[in-house]
């Protein structure tokens, strides 16, 4: 395929990492459902060991199918490489312990998936990492939040729950200035909406079971490195990342950024991370995962064509006090979504229903093709109630104090005919207007 | 390691073990906008088999200080002072497209200093043409995009370099721009413009071919855009070299690091 400039995204999607297999002929990929890989001879296993060779040794560390995933992802990101991990949470575990351990230091924005805000608030704590949460847009924050012992900054793309749109270029130059590294979990958006390399980002991940996969059968993540960080310069500068620019005894004492000058991160999450914590990803799940990102250019059009319609639907409903969408006009981050999302921004967001927690119920029973799930980035279309579910133990001012109101409804829209999904929710408005 | 070479601290890759001057020696020489880290495999191998490695950063190229020599007479002179200040008589020299060119020259400069020569993914002459050299000094950024497209023959080449889940079309890009940044950050130059230049005006190297004295390997990608296999026939045959033509494109190392590992072994101890 070689030409005068890479191939475009939709060729990407379908062939990044790929050939048709060498060993049988075989046109879709393989899955190899194999813990191991044979040694041709016993200087061949040596020298694998030792990273002399590249290669596949045992399917924890990479696997043929599973290093697909890992191309093809890091190519529609414009990274250098990538590696799948069990889970989104899996990801950013091993973003964070590739470059920080005890007495490090993160600035986090405030506006997180739950699970990522529980790692940082409250499970890295207890092993000596800590965190502070900046609002998003709060660009003096992120700055003034910086320590000596800081190790990256980490937001969405879009933020959780209201969909604050991450300004990358101004929070990765911060980073940047300081010496540190901008990670940025993307989610929401996948490459076809976003590539946060392109903006200034550094590592990007996913989870990948929601808009990659698309199809709701799997659990998976990934973790692409641009390659563009110097962390020799910031070792030199501000003695940080020694575990990039200084030998490792756990590896023949290999110092990974004279290893490889675009690689050493993956290097490290790999010869480390995935070995240690072993959080890694099937091959099966991986062609799963593979799958959905054969169509993902189509999917994430019609994602946001069929979100576009809703939100129209929804902002005009006398049911319907707000709608929180960053393309329309009144968002707080409609003026950069314009700037760095201008193919859309996604089909996760939430609207407040007017009335009580008891009308939010009722508007859910009554829905008939969205399904009552926790879970976002399915082809079908799903809904939540956070008042009732995920956030049920709080009172209203608690609920409010988080910036959620009682009759807020997350919806995440799929790919169904955009009229059946109008009907599903005028009808279950009517309902949740009968429950006042 | 690092050297003081002609004034200047000089950078190599010495594959993992600390460097012996007593044991045969290889040196690695990376092509444009590149550094040492395309051998990094290779050299990790030969160092891991009996052999001392330098994988080099050519002057003004990522580790290495000072600004990139004006041509490929004066980088070999380079070379072999590098070789100097390593305490080393005699090595193979290994060099992979401009720097196929600089190990060249070094070998006929000093005959009794190399003992084997490989060139990678050469030729010669090594035109540019006018329209890339255009582009490389007034959008150097749109060059490497194209030169990055040329360079690798497919978006699947297993099993990926230096390990799996490394996208080569995105490394090697990073690579060049990295590259291209520092140089521009610490000299203020166009590196990318520079190191074009330098393969586009050598002329000497049917000259160099006459006095070289050692054995003379080519390894070549059969699909290789940027330095085409037919481009080598009158340099291959002045220098009696034995070509082996590997499945890949330009970017060997990174393409088929297992082939051109299995060339170098039969070319270095054959």
């Amino acid at each position: 395929m070689a030409g005068s400039s890479d191939p475009g995204f939709d060729t990407l999607a379908l062939h990044a990492g790929a050939a048709p297999d060498p060993a049988t002929g075989a046109r879709a990929l393989p899955i190899y459902l194999s813990t191991s890989f044979v040694f041709e001879n016993s200087e061949h296993a040596a020298s694998l060991f030792n990273m002399e060779r590249s290669g596949h040794v045992y399917s924890r560390l990479s696997n043929p199918t599973t290093a697909v995933l890992e191309e093809r992802v890091a190519a529609l990101e414009g990274g250098s490489g990538a590696i799948a991990t069990a889970s989104g949470q899996a990801a950013l575990h091993l973003a964070i312990c590739t470059i920080a351990g005890a007495g490090s230091h993160i600035v986090a924005s405030a506006a997180l998936y739950g699970g990522s805000h529980n790692l940082l608030a409250y499970t890295l704590a207890r092993f000596g990492i800590t965190t502070t949460f900046v609002k998003p847009g709060d660009i003096d924050g992120w700055r003034a939040a910086i320590r000596p012992e800081t190790r990256l900054l980490f937001g969405e793309t879009l933020g959780n729950p209201g969909l604050d749109v991450l300004d990358i270029p101004t929070v990765s130059a911060i980073a940047h200035d300081a010496g540190l590294p901008l990670l940025v979990d993307s989610t929401f958006t996948t490459p076809w909406l976003m590539k946060p390399f392109e903006h200034g980002a550094d590592l990007v991940f996913h989870s990948a079971t929601k808009f990659l996969s698309g199809h709701g059968t799997v659990i998976g993540g990934v973790l692409v490195d641009s390659g563009g960080f110097d962390w020799d310069a910031a070792h030199e500068k501000h003695g940080r990342f020694s575990e990039l620019s200084q030998p490792y005894d756990g590896f023949h004492g290999m110092v990974f950024s004279e290893e490889s000058s675009v690689g050493a991160f993956l290097l490290r999450a790999r010869r480390e991370g995935l070995r240690d914590f072993g959080a890694c990803m099937s091959p099966h799940t991986a062609w799963l995962i593979l799958q959905g990102i054969e169509t993902l250019p189509l999917r994430m059009a019609r994602h946001v064509e069929n979100t576009r319609r809703i939100v129209a639907f929804l902002a005009a409903h006398a049911m319907v006090a707000r709608v929180g969408y960053p393309e329309l006009e009144g968002h707080p981050s409609h003026a950069l979504a314009k700037r760095l999302l201008p193919r859309g921004c996604g089909s996760v967001f939430s609207f407040d229903l007017k009335g009580s927690r008891r009308q939010g119920q009722a508007f859910i029973e009554a829905l008939k093709i969205f399904s009552h799930l926790a879970n976002v980035g399915d082809c079908r279309s799903l809904v939540i109630h956070p008042a009732s579910t995920t956030h049920s133990r709080m009172d209203d001012a608690a609920l409010a104090s988080a910036g959620i109101a009682p009759g807020m409804i997350r919806l995440s829209i799929g790919l169904e005919d955009a009229d059946d999904l109008i009907d599903d929710l005028k009808r279950a408005l009517k309902s949740a207007e009968k429950a006042a | 390691m690092k050297l003081d070479v002609l004034g200047h601290e000089a950078y190599a890759y010495t594959g993992g073990k600390t460097f012996d001057a007593g044991l045969p020696c290889i040196v690695f020489v990376h092509g444009a906008l590149h550094d040492h880290s395309p051998w990094t495999l290779l050299a990790r191998w030969f160092a891991h088999h009996g052999h001392s490695v330098l994988a080099v950063d050519l002057p003004g190229h990522s580790r290495s200080a000072g600004a990139p020599l004006a041509d490929v007479q004066r980088t070999a002179d380079w070379l072999l002072a590098l070789l100097d200040a390593a305490g080393v008589q005699q090595a193979a020299l290994v060099g992979h497209s401009m720097g196929s060119l600089i190990a060249l020259e070094a070998a006929a400069r000093a005959p009794q200093r190399a003992s084997r020569l490989v060139m990678i993914g050469t030729a010669y002459p090594m035109k540019v043409s006018e329209a890339l050299l255009n582009t490389a000094r007034e959008t150097p950024l749109k060059a490497i995009d194209m030169v990055n497209a040329f360079s690798i023959s497919s978006i699947s080449a297993k099993p990926s370099f230096p390990g799996p889940g490394m996208w080569l079309h995105g490394s090697n890009r990073t690579l060049m721009r990295r590259t291209q940044a520092l140089a521009a950050q610490r000299l203020g130059i166009n590196l990318f413009a520079h190191d074009f230049a330098v393969c586009d005006a050598y002329a000497g190297g049917l000259q160099a071919a006459a006095a070289v004295r050692c054995p003379v390997n080519f390894i070549l990608g059969e699909r290789d855009q940027m330095t085409t296999p037919k481009t080598t026939r009158e340099i291959a045959a002045a220098l009696k070299a034995r070509v082996v033509t590997l499945p890949a494109g330009h970017s060997l190392m990174a393409e088929a690091p297992d082939g051109v590992l299995q060339a170098l072994r039969d070319a270095l101890t054959g």
